[in-house]
């Protein structure tokens, strides 16, 4: 082994990496929290069949499960820039997030609702609980258990997919990294400890919403 | 008024081509080392002894918690770092099977630890040896209820392999790339190159629906 | 008083009830009995209004279930049901589960809802079951959870729906004894059941149903004991055996 390791210059540099890092926190939630809104829209117009909007319900699902978020991303950047619409770096990847997330997140909220038995929904009725009742405090409650899980598991997606902005010059971890390894050119230290940070990011967020699981659901389904 | 960007024309033809073939190639090398090493990774996986498994698995966290584009400039930029450039195609290759294998050795082992001890018993009891109730019966029994989850980590392959593009490999997005700084074309382009990875991804996911949705009756 | 009027009720074009036409008076018992598909649990749908009806008349003290200006959420309050598959809310403790609709739809306050949960709780013998969940109890005692959730309503007739077809055999008993403690305190019941030996024991009345229609009614000694028809007879030699 002929390289030497140097590892002042990144720890000098830290607290920029630890801001790239907040960045890339505040690009997937937020991506995750729009995407939410507009993927209960859709799955709601989607299992109600609501035309024209259910065609593009399944229009945006299919493409959003079915091309890679870099080329999603590239769209969103350089696509809609030769439309005259240019987003800054931070927009296109959220942009890009939201669009997947909605994607996927259609489909894991109509199997969460699916998975619940209609007898429940009859159980309720039998107790003289109104349609809103039902949903409110019978159907979503449980709904929401089945669909904590994936949940979780599309944010850590968002957070990991994030680090594509280093390809259109977003200021987010990676793009963060690629930035400070450029004035030095520790490029192997500056992105060992990027690939640390994100490890770090992705165990705290499960370990997170672990914890909280545990407070939320109590019983077992 | 001459320009200093051509149009897009048929003579980009091959050289799309060979970008639909590369990344065609690399997907197809990533899924099929990929699920060879997952397969053996997942059996041990479910078959091996805790401390083992909690080694394994912390290895294979990693390569599911840190970002594929990081893996692929970290492992590029080492290996250069030692003295020895691999070409971006074997680079790609290696670090994109790797990371394959990490999802699919937890789609084996989860697909492994679905058969139940009482049919290996079961098998055992009929005289067979350990590798025989593996091979007869815990393989075929296990590897036919993962297909879909194999399925759905073969198609992400697919779609992530865009990213071994960062590291210089000519597949189909870097190819585009290409032709959009020379013709200034970027919509048409990407839409092409959209339009490429639906085609081969939206049949495959439909088959893999068709296969669940068969297998749960 | 429940009364059911010539009621037809078809699923496109199989029609499962054809023309039934019955009298519940309050505090009488009525058991249902017949074999599969012929008509009897989707008549119990059809008085808790969770099915439409083509055409007929179900009157439940005065109030005609089908009837478009009918508020189905009420009616539904004066009617208890308890189904085949037992549907506990699993996110719910036992004590939760029973004091949901009290509250919700009674508007009554969480003491109150919570006193009258626990009061039937212990009448069907979950008194040390409260803060529970569901899914780790037995299926013979989250069907009897089920029964003290409906009966937290204090609704005025209990619908059955061969709620213990779904039970292993030995969680039967405990189910049929809390239904006999429900006609001891006088509450109007129709239950769907094939437990025969029960349906003698505890009704007023019976009916046999077959293909949709009524092919016998009357008093258990009549229905059960002395049949007149060959298909009742049949039927019971079946069941019986």
């Amino acid at each position: 082994m002929n390289y030497e390791f140097h590892w002042n210059t990144v720890f000098q540099h830290m607290p920029e990496m630890l801001m790239g890092a907040f960045v890339t926190l505040h690009v997937s939630v937020l991506s995750m929290l729009i995407g939410i809104v507009l993927a209960v829209l859709l799955a709601i117009v989607k299992m109600n069949n609501i035309k024209p909007f259910s065609y593009l319900a399944t229009t945006w699902v299919e493409i959003a499960r079915n091309t890679p978020a870099l080329f999603q991303i590239y769209m969103a950047y350089f696509g809609l820039g030769a439309l005259g619409i240019h987003l800054s770096p931070y927009i296109a990847v959220l942009s890009a997030l939201v669009f997947v997330n909605t994607g996927y997140l259609v489909e894991t909220f109509r199997g969460g609702f699916q998975s619940i038995p209609a007898t429940q929904y009859h159980a309720s009725k039998s107790l003289g609980m109104n349609s809103f009742q039902v949903y409110r405090y019978v159907i979503l409650p449980q709904m929401f258990r089945r669909i904590y899980h994936p949940m979780t598991n599309q944010f850590v997606w968002s957070i990991l997919m994030s680090s594509l902005g280093i390809l259109v010059g977003m200021n987010e971890l990676s793009g963060e990294t690629q930035r400070l390894q450029s004035l030095s050119f520790r490029t192997l230290e500056y992105f060992i400890v990027a690939a640390c940070l994100y490890y770090l990011i992705t165990k705290l967020v499960l370990f997170s919403a672990g914890l909280a699981s545990k407070k939320l659901f109590k019983g077992e389904i | 008024m001459g320009s200093f960007f051509t149009p897009l024309s048929w003579n980009d033809s091959g050289f799309i081509l060979t970008g639909v073939m590369n990344t065609i190639t690399i997907s197809l090398v990533a899924i099929i080392a990929g699920t060879l090493l997952g397969l053996v990774v997942g059996f041990i996986r479910s078959e091996a002894n805790k401390a083992a498994n909690t080694a394994l698995g912390a290895v294979l966290d990693i390569l599911r918690s840190v970002p594929l584009i990081i893996q692929l400039i970290l492992f590029t930029t080492y290996i250069g770092a030692m003295g020895h450039p691999l070409d971006p195609f074997v680079a790609g290759s290696i670090v994109l099977s790797l990371y394959t294998m990490a999802f699919m050795a937890e789609v084996f082992r989860g697909g492994f630890d679905s058969v139940h001890g009482s049919m290996i018993t079961a098998a055992r009891s009929l005289g067979m040896t350990y590798w025989q109730a593996v091979r007869y019966v815990q393989f075929p029994i296990s590897l036919r209820a993962i297909f879909p989850s194999w399925l759905g980590v073969a198609l992400s392959v697919i779609k992530d392999s865009a990213l071994v593009s960062v590291i210089g490999y000519m597949e189909l997005l870097r190819t585009s790339e290409q032709l959009i700084s020379r013709t200034q074309q970027p919509l048409e382009i990407l839409i092409g190159v959209g339009v490429f990875y639906f085609i081969i991804s939206y049949p495959l996911s439909l088959y893999g629906k068709y296969v669940e949705r068969k297998m749960a009756v | 008083m429940i009364s059911i009027q010539n009621v037809r009720k078809s699923f496109g074009d199989l029609e499962v009830l054809k023309g039934i036409s019955l009298d519940v008076n309050k505090g009488e018992v009525l058991s249902i009995i017949g074999g599969s598909g012929s008509g009897k649990s989707t008549l119990l749908y059809c008085i808790n209004a969770i099915e439409t009806i083509q055409s007929g008349k179900i009157i439940v003290d005065d109030i005609d279930v089908h009837n478009p200006s009918t508020n189905q959420d009420k009616l539904r309050q004066k009617l208890g049901m308890v189904f085949q598959q037992w549907n506990s809310f699993p996110h719910l403790t036992v004590l939760e589960n029973a004091a949901l609709a009290p509250r919700i739809v009674k508007g009554l306050s969480k003491d109150e809802a919570l006193s009258i949960a626990e009061k039937e709780l212990i009448h069907v013998g979950l008194g040390d079951k409260f803060d529970m969940y569901p899914t780790k109890m037995s299926g013979g005692q989250q069907q009897r959870l089920a029964i003290a959730r409906a009966l937290a309503m204090k609704p005025d007739y209990m619908l059955f729906d061969e709620i213990t077809s779904a039970l292993d055999p030995e969680l039967v008993g405990e189910v049929l004894d809390t239904l006999r403690m429900l006609r001891e305190d006088g509450m109007t019941m129709i239950c769907v059941t094939h437990e025969i030996a029960f349906a003698r024991d505890v009704s007023d009345n019976v009916a046999f149903f077959n293909q949709g229609v009524i092919e016998e009614m009357g008093t258990p000694d009549q229905v059960i004991n002395n049949p007149q028809k060959e298909t009742t007879r049949k039927f019971l030699s079946k069941v019986l055996s």
